[in-house]
């Protein structure tokens, strides 16, 4: 028995009609014409449809004049071109759905291109999504998307987003769900829907900025809700575009593992996109200078700050506020104590007020180094030009000393 | 080679003992392994530091060979300041305060630069130097305020745990400035003025052969420290000084030795240049 979505509306004989009432064709007598190999139209397009084709399909159970209704009371052999097929005829949900996605809204904008339901559903074999088989069964759902959003020529025809095809199948996301075949991985519609895919930059959409913590938490729930308690959350909440969430630190399609060092690195730099002046005064410590040379052996940003419950010095509850800060810094220097987190991970020998004997320190340092090398550098330019001066002058009268 | 290198001409006077050669080569042995191991720290930022890093076995490995080669330096240190108490102490030799084989600035140095300035510019004659000139009396403070500011703040920021009983954490972010800056200062002169007054400038280049021969022609001796020749030779003490040629062996060691050093000193003030001028 196959499971069929309760919201599909079986076509039903009309009332008090005989129920042993046939429909004026069978598919017997369609199969009369279209099992045949040679079946074709007038240009050469075959039309060729095989009962098993039908007899495999979710559709088994409902005739062809049920989807190609005008060919029910057409003569025959019925024309060449006939009506589109109303899938909403019977999937008014699906279709409902379908109309506000982006797929619908370039149809309707012209594109020949964007996705129909046949495009993703197929046609005459047509399989639940149940079926390992089915182009949108939870595993083959990449590649059915992939076959538009990674074709380079529909790419360029469609103007669509550049292909994400191979950075998906890169992420951690889709090495477990190509790779290990886990049904819990998250495939495209995992994020963005089936039906009603809208564009990112939609308000409604799953993977808006505003509602990317819920897709994502649907799996990762326990993050989710670490991240709703975060500072990034609560400025999200005022509805501040420019707010990261979770896809702006991990990417959309390229997600990697979070113990990757690669990765662990990389977000480094993500964080300085916004946070660029504690970025640059990271780099001027021994933490920021070990990360960028590529070791996990010094503290990155989220060793200090955490992750995704990130809170300001001012929360009690944050890492980097000033009761936890022993306890922060010892997770790697395990003798930290008061007088050791002193140390300002951030200081800015440019900063006066924050940091006044960096600063003067700073400032003698250049003094000496300019110093030094201005007065020796002079030093060393006329002690050259004079020896250069001898040797000339020593070759011209072949004098030896 | 058809050319015999060796000065063979000339008697040759010895300027410094089998030890002190030593510890001049352990000093220039530890002090480019802490250039090379340190610099892609300081300049992290540039393309060549992490390949650099990479080279030398990665972020860890440098810093253990770092702390490896501090230990060296500081032992040299140590041992040098060790041999000037026993000059003082144990054999009675104040001639290491004041006199021309003292390292303490006097008088005679700012005659020396005075007259060297006016020689550089063609208004006098090549000043008679003593036994230490000037510059070299310079580059011998350049390096033991570098040992005591480098290797102090090195060792609180080895040590930051220890250290932060009784200083203050931001100490350690001016720890961090001051070994920097002054590892830029000392590894910036030592390569490129040290190089050049020693080394590279027309009279000497491509190198001085006396930190490895320990030896010097008597010429050599008489054009360079004309005041020293002068007094050695009044007092008797020159005879007294006068050695064999150096043996080809140690002429190869030493041009070996020098070649990587220059070799090794200019390749990483490139470097820096580079990753000044791109930044």
């Amino acid at each position: 028995m196959r499971a069929r979505p309760a919201t599909v509306e079986i076509p039903q004989p009309p009332a008090g009609a005989p129920a042993a009432a046939q429909p004026t064709l069978t598919n017997d007598d369609c199969f009369g014409c279209h099992d045949d190999d040679s079946a074709a139209r007038a240009d050469g397009t075959p039309v060729v449809v095989k009962p098993a084709t039908i007899e495999h399909s979710i559709h088994a159970t409902i005739d062809c004049v049920d989807c190609h209704q005008d060919v029910a009371t057409a003569e025959m052999p019925h024309a060449e071109t006939l009506q589109k097929v109303d899938c909403a005829s019977c999937h008014s949900d699906a279709a409902d759905l379908f109309k506000v996605s982006a797929h619908a809204k370039a149809r309707d904008g012209g594109s020949v291109v964007a996705a129909s339901c046949v495009d993703c559903h197929g046609t005459h074999d047509i399989r639940p999504k149940t079926d390992p088989e089915s182009t949108t069964h939870h595993l083959n759902i990449a590649a059915t998307c992939a076959s538009c959003h990674g074709n380079a020529e529909i790419i360029a025809r469609g103007d669509l987003p550049r292909d994400m095809t191979r950075d998906f199948a890169d992420s951690i996301h889709g090495v477990v769900l190509e790779k290990s075949g886990l049904m819990v991985a998250p495939t495209c519609s995992s994020c963005h829907g089936a039906h009603d895919i809208r564009p990112p930059k939609d308000p409604e959409s799953r993977v808006g900025v505003g509602n990317l913590a819920s897709t994502c938490g649907t799996c990762h729930e326990g993050v989710a809700r670490q991240f709703e308690g975060g500072i990034h959350a609560a400025v999200l909440e005022t509805g501040a575009t420019n707010a990261p969430a979770c896809q702006t630190c991990h990417t959309s399609h390229s997600v990697q593992r979070s113990e990757s060092h690669g990765w662990q690195l990389s977000v480094i730099n993500q964080c300085g996109t916004c946070h660029a002046e504690r970025m640059s005064t990271f780099r001027d410590t021994f933490h920021g200078q070990v990360s960028a040379l590529g070791s996990r052996s010094a503290a990155g940003c989220a060793d200090c700050h955490g992750a995704h419950e990130i809170l300001p010095a001012s929360d009690p509850r944050s890492p980097i506020a000033p009761a936890n800060l022993v306890k922060t810094c010892g997770q790697c220097h395990e003798n930290a104590n008061a007088n050791f987190v002193k140390f300002d991970p951030h200081a800015d020998k440019h900063d006066r007020a924050r940091n006044p004997a960096l600063y003067y320190t700073s400032k003698f340092m250049i003094v000496l180094l300019s110093g030094v090398f201005g007065a020796f550098g002079l030093h060393t330019m006329l002690w050259l030009g004079k020896e250069v001066r001898l040797k000339r002058g020593r070759r011209g009268t072949s004098d030896t000393r | 080679m058809t050319v015999d290198p060796i000065p063979r001409a000339s008697r040759h006077i010895i300027r410094f003992s089998r030890t002190d050669r030593l510890m001049h080569g352990f000093l220039m042995f530890s002090f480019l392994g802490l250039a090379l191991t340190g610099l892609p720290l300081l300049f992290s930022h540039a393309p060549w530091a992490s390949w650099l890093a990479r080279m030398l076995g990665g972020v860890t490995v440098a810093g253990v060979l770092h702390r490896f080669f501090a230990v060296i330096l500081i032992g040299v240190f140590v041992l040098h300041v060790a041999r000037l108490f026993r000059r003082v102490i144990g054999e009675k030799d104040y001639s290491v305060f004041w006199g021309p084989s003292s390292m303490v600035p006097q008088p005679r140095d700012l005659r020396d630069l005075q007259g060297h300035v006016r020689w550089f510019l063609g208004r006098g004659p090549r000043p008679a130097f003593e036994r230490y000139t000037y510059w070299e009396k310079f580059d011998y403070w350049a390096v033991f305020w570098g040992m005591a500011i480098i290797g102090g703040s090195g060792l609180m920021l080895w040590f930051p745990e220890q250290f932060s009983r009784v200083l203050p954490g931001w100490v350690f972010n001016i720890a961090l400035v001051v070994h920097g800056e002054e590892a830029l200062l000392a590894v910036g002169f030592i390569f490129t003025i040290h190089f050049f007054n020693g080394h590279l400038r027309p009279e000497k280049f491509p190198m001085d052969m006396v930190i490895f021969t320990g030896s010097v022609p008597e010429s050599e001796l008489q054009h360079e420290r004309a005041a020293e020749y002068d007094r050695l030779r009044e007092s008797g003490d020159l005879e007294r000084l006068e050695v064999p040629p150096p043996s080809p062996s140690t002429w190869r060691l030493g041009r070996a030795v020098g070649t990587i050093a220059l070799t090794i000193g200019t390749a990483l003030v490139i470097l820096i240049i580079f990753a000044l001028i791109t930044t």
